[in-house]
């Protein structure tokens, strides 16, 4: 193992057609990925996570910008030359070869010898659990046997990088979620750099080391699963992961990257700054339904309001509150003894928000 | 079962025992299917008179035909015979009426499967690429390439085959276009020889190689294609390995749509070969003309029909043993 990043992209662009009819679909993205990780590109169709993952590929040339693997530039090799596999969205497994031979196409391309390529293919299909099928075709496998094989096929030639299309997109959410620790699973035994493409938040929360939230073309951030949930830098990030309630607030003070806000409730305080907010500007806060507490209306609140509606959800309740100043908030509560068991719909309520649950977003 | 349920619901009158109403109601079962019946083979009648008219008829007077004695002006005689099958390898000799091994027939039917080989091989090399092309252009494009491709046969094939003969002949416009340009000195001499039969069924059956083709290459999932990009299989690997072996019922079929005509072509080798370079085609029809042996022509062409039948089982059979191997 070499110290340099797995992948390394430098100021990619990818733009489709030409002239007025051209589409942006990356812009001048930028990402470094680390050898051994779990990396995920999570966003919205169209917002360029598929793009950038071909052009690692090497589907599609890039605009302009470069893109490193390990260190050498590979933007302009063609994919059978570069050591990157794809699991597509569609497995497209060979339906004129058998699982073992499916396996085995990568190996027996590169040249490797028989007794090689076949030791590998009962490996792979070990590591994957399938040696019972090796002699079967592909149209006679279940959807999650498909995506078995496809896995084995693109971890047989053991690559740098292993390329994930929302290879789970296809499969029921029993079978997904199995999948999801299977993938995990299979990263951890080979000790290979997964790239994986979703738009399903919850499954690059719990998968990923790293996820890059991308939006127009565009990385808003990237960071580990905890940094992009409780610490959103973009409204887009706040809304897209997960529930947000978003609430103005006036920056009255500031001291170095310090400063005094003023909540619509009137209620001062104190809290981190982006260094482009100005005194007498407006910022948007983020703030999680979890992170709220529902209490008796009184001074030591942030926010007052009215019971609008209440949604309940099993393990948690879901209460929307209109507040006294406008706008409403979602607070979520867990199911157990407490306030919230006794309020109705159109009490009165307080809510009680700690500083560090608020964050603020730089738009 | 059925016709005691139906017979259970049915007050018993006095006079009919239950076992009559039993009988009764199986007569109305057996009715009911006697219609159902009827309506099946009306149904079904439109096909069977077809096939039987247009497919086993002409098949079996054909047969009778192969096995009578021929009449001398043409016709046949209405006794059995074996004559017109020993004749096709056999000739009388004139002075000792012996019977002496003649291979004239075999080497035109040799030839005439070297011909159609030769012209499948050639509309394969050729059309392969074609139909690739018009597979992957953009949707609203194909139609217009296969619009193209069909274009010829509106146009009748005898016509074709003249417009051949105008431009290979020794004063024709390929002669006198490499004349003019200073290539050659004295005309090719390309009319009335085996190179200007093959041109003329290669340019004839190239569509019949190409739509099935097309039709099997449209269908493919490019994304294998990716897919073996991606697995370090280079262009010609993933021609050889992932595309071919793909579109095979397209060139099974494309094969088999060029072959068995071209075998049996009339036109093409009668106009482009100068009669001098016979192949079945125009011998069969030789014998129903001036040959005036109609039995011998019948005898032909079940000789060529079963020739076809048996290379058609190897080829299907070695076909389909490639893909269950892989």
């Amino acid at each position: 193992m070499t110290g340099l990043p797995a992948v390394e992209a430098k100021n990619v662009t990818k733009t489709f057609g030409a002239g007025p009819d051209a589409v942006v679909a990356l812009d001048n993205v930028s990402v470094t990925i680390r050898q051994n990780e779990f990396f995920t590109l999570l966003g919205p169709s169209g917002c360029g996570k598929t793009t950038l993952l071909r052009l690692i590929a090497g589907f599609e040339l890039p605009t302009g910008g470069s893109i490193l693997l390990e260190g050498q530039e590979v933007a302009h090799l063609p994919p059978y030359k570069r050591m990157v596999n794809t699991v597509f969205q569609s497995y497209a497994l060979f339906p004129h070869l058998t699982v073992a031979e499916n396996i085995g196409f990568g190996l027996k391309m590169l040249g490797r010898r028989r007794a090689e390529r076949d030791a590998q293919i009962e490996s792979m299909l070990k590591l994957v659990k399938m040696e019972a099928m090796r002699n079967r075709k592909v149209h006679q496998l279940s959807g999650g046997q498909q995506q078995r094989v496809a896995l084995a096929r693109a971890l047989a030639p053991h690559p740098k990088v292993l390329l994930l299309d929302e290879p789970l997109s296809a499969l029921d959410l029993k079978l997904r979620k199995e999948m999801q620790i299977e993938l995990k699973r299979l990263q951890h035994e080979t000790g290979i750099t997964f790239i994986f493409v979703t738009h399903d938040q919850e499954e690059a929360l719990t998968m990923s080391d790293r996820i890059a939230v991308m939006s127009g073309g565009k990385i808003l951030q990237i960071g580990t699963a905890n940094e992009i949930y409780e610490h959103p830098v973009e409204r887009f990030v706040a809304d897209f992961i997960g529930e947000t309630n978003f609430i103005e607030a006036e920056v009255m003070q500031r001291i170095g990257n310090r400063g005094q806000i003023r909540l619509p409730s009137g209620i001062d305080m104190a809290h981190e700054l982006d260094p482009a907010a100005a005194v007498g500007g407006k910022v948007t806060l983020a703030i999680r339904p979890e992170r709220i507490d529902l209490v008796k209306p009184g001074a030591d609140c942030q926010l007052a309001g009215k019971v609008e509606n209440i949604v309940y959800f099993g393990t948690d309740t879901h209460f929307h509150i209109d507040l006294d100043t406008g706008g409403e908030v979602t607070v979520r509560v867990q199911n157990r003894r407490g306030f919230q068991e006794v309020l109705k719909q159109g009490d009165a309520v307080g809510l009680r928000i700690a500083p560090e649950a608020m964050q603020v977003l730089k738009d | 079962m059925a016709s005691t349920d139906v017979a259970a619901p049915a007050p018993a009158p006095a006079t009919p025992g239950p076992a009559s109403t039993l009988s009764a109601a199986q007569a109305a079962q057996q009715r009911m299917e006697d219609k159902a019946q009827v309506r099946r083979w009306i149904l079904t009648a439109p096909a069977l008179i077809t096939v039987g008219i247009f497919g086993i008829l002409p098949l079996i007077i054909i047969i009778i035909y192969s096995f009578l004695k021929a009449a001398p002006y043409g016709g046949v005689v209405w006794s059995p015979s074996v004559e017109a099958y020993v004749s096709f390898l056999f000739q009388q000799d004139i002075f000792t009426d012996e019977l002496v091994f003649s291979p004239d027939f075999l080497q035109i039917y040799l030839r005439s499967f070297v011909f159609a080989v030769g012209t499948t091989a050639i509309c394969l090399l050729l059309g392969f690429p074609t139909a690739y092309f018009m597979a992957t252009r953009p949707p609203k494009q194909r139609n217009w390439w296969v619009l193209l491709i069909t274009i010829p046969f509106w146009s009748n094939l005898l016509v074709r085959t003249l417009a051949i003969m105008f431009i290979i002949r020794d004063e024709g416009l390929l002669n006198n276009l490499l004349i003019g340009l200073g290539v050659i000195q004295q005309p090719i001499t390309m009319l009335y020889t085996d190179f200007a039969i093959v041109l003329g069924l290669f340019y004839s059956f190239l569509p019949f190689m190409v739509l099935p083709l097309y039709a099997s290459l449209e269908k493919l999932d490019f994304r294998l294609v990716e897919a073996g990009y991606d697995l370090y299989a280079s262009r010609p690997k993933v021609l050889f390995r992932i595309v071919i072996p793909l579109s095979r019922p397209g060139i099974i079929a494309g094969c088999l749509l060029v072959f068995i005509p071209a075998l049996g072509a009339y036109v093409t080798p009668l106009i482009l070969g100068g009669g001098r370079h016979l192949m079945i085609g125009d011998l069969i029809a030789q014998q129903f003309g001036s040959g005036r042996n109609w039995p011998l022509g019948a005898a032909q062409a079940l000789i060529l029909m079963s020739a076809v039948l048996v290379a058609l089982f190897f080829y299907v059979r070695a076909s389909t043993g490639k893909v269950k191997h892989g």
